[in-house]
């Protein structure tokens, strides 16, 4: 286990979610649940940030948002999606602002299912999503990523 | 003998002062989480979070960053060792404030909102500190005649009892050193800051680590600086010192929201009514009050 995994800071973007998601997410990084005893920091800043948890269906008007701060996170990184909005663009797929989905626009590494999700799912994603950091940094240590 | 002892100070510092810093960082974070009935991290964590920064991408918002916070590391670090060395205090504040305008430079460099902005308020931070340290010098100089830590540490009379308001005004000061308060300049490890992450929001990786680890040792350098206020009595002044961090902690859990405009406002009243008045007294009645 390297600190990859053992201080991992999360930077959370709601990219038009209708905000269900988003009081989950925020709901479990409040004091009562203490993260940090995991050393996750919730940063608000995507230059310090390893893990992007992204909220919503993603539409023409955050997209390049959602882009430039995935951008600004350097590597290793990994993204999750959170809720059926985020996978796939759940009941609001068919609007006609709507890209439908993350992977639309960033490489996504775990989803989490749920509308709105449910914490535990939400933990088990994060969770997953810090294998996958594990991983890159690896690959990234080993020169293999950019 | 002296000169020996003078490196072995300086290597002893080099060596331990990140290690002590970044456990008191740990036990700092594990005590914040217990008075916010939390468990907090395992103590090592600030090790883990300077491993995984060092691991990160090279990318820097401007490239120049890495001159700069180089520069503010080596700088602090230069202050540290002067200190530890039974150096000359003057030089050892003038070190500090030199490598603090080395960060504002790496903040200023990054040409974004967020870190101009911070740069500027860590900039009042400076021009709240500074006199304090001045003073200190200055105090130590009235009482001992000598700027020389070396020749302060050999006295066997406590400097605390000529100076209790410098030792006041410092320990007001310790709440900016350590990053803690006020929350708007703070990039302390609490949640969303009102300015993100102030100065540091720009750096990332190597560039944050190194700007961590040149907190790590200006902590240490500021403990080291109360120490000296005990110096005859150094059962006493470790026990001080640690009282002194435990009060910070505890005043930063109970005054969470202290704004810049509050510190200025309060800490050069500090100064003024207690560090300036000690200095003035001794001034006027020399020697030991
Ligand atoms: S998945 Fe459901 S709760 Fe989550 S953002 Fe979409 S509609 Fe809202």
């Amino acid at each position: 286990m390297s600190s990859a995994e053992k201080s991992p800071w999360i930077l959370h973007y709601n990219a038009s979610s209708c905000n269900g998601c988003d009081i989950e997410i925020l709901a479990a990084l409040t004091p009562l649940y203490d993260v940090e005893r995991f050393g996750i920091i919730n940063t608000g800043n995507p230059a310090h940030a390893d893990i992007f948890v992204v909220t919503g269906s993603v539409n023409e008007q955050n997209k390049e948002v959602l882009k430039n701060l995935y951008d600004q996170i350097p590597e290793p990184k990994v993204v999750v999606a959170v809720g059926i909005c985020a996978a796939s663009g759940g009941v609001f797929r068919d609007c006609y602002n709507v890209s439908g989905g993350i992977a639309t626009i960033i490489p996504v590494d775990a989803y989490v299912p749920g509308c709105s999700v449910r914490p535990e799912a939400l933990i088990e994603g994060v969770v997953k999503a810090i294998g996958v950091l594990e991983k890159k940094r690896a690959l990234f240590d080993n020169g293999g990523a950019k | 003998m002296n000169l020996m002892s003078a490196i072995g100070g300086a290597v002893m510092f080099l060596f331990l002062a990140p290690i002590l810093g970044g456990l008191i960082f740990g036990v700092d974070r594990v005590l914040t989480a217990r008075m916010q009935s939390r468990r907090g991290p395992p103590i090592l964590q600030p090790f883990y979070d300077i491993d995984k920064l060092w691991h990160k991408e090279r990318a820097f918002a401007n490239p120049v960053e890495v001159i700069f916070t180089s520069g503010y590391l080596v700088l602090i670090a230069f202050s540290g060792v002067i200190l530890f060395s039974g150096g000359d205090l003057l030089l050892v504040v003038f070190a500090l404030a030199l490598a603090h305008t080395f960060l504002l430079l790496a903040a200023y460099a990054a040409n974004a909102p967020y870190s101009i902005v911070g740069a500027e308020r860590e900039l009042i931070g400076v021009m709240v500190a500074e006199p304090v340290l001045l003073l200190l010098a200055v105090g130590f100089f009235m009482v001992t005649e000598s700027f020389f830590v070396a020749e302060i540490l050999s006295k066997t009379v406590p400097a605390i009892l000529s100076l209790p308001g410098v030792f006041l005004a410092l320990f007001a000061v310790l709440t900016l050193k350590l990053r803690k308060s006020p929350f708007d300049i703070a990039t302390s490890h609490h949640a969303h800051q009102e300015l993100v992450k102030g100065v540091t929001s720009s750096l990332s990786g190597r560039t944050l680590a190194k700007v961590e680890v040149a907190h790590w040792y200006e902590t240490i350098i500021i403990l080291a600086l109360m120490f000296l206020f005990f110096a005859g009595a150094p059962i006493l002044g470790v026990a001080a010192v640690v009282v002194c961090y435990f009060l910070e902690v505890l005043m930063d859990n109970l005054f969470p929201r202290v704004t810049w405009k509050m510190t200025v406002k309060s800490l050069w009243i500090i100064t003024v009514i207690f560090a300036v008045a000690n200095i003035a007294v001794i001034g006027v009645y020399g020697g030991v009050v």
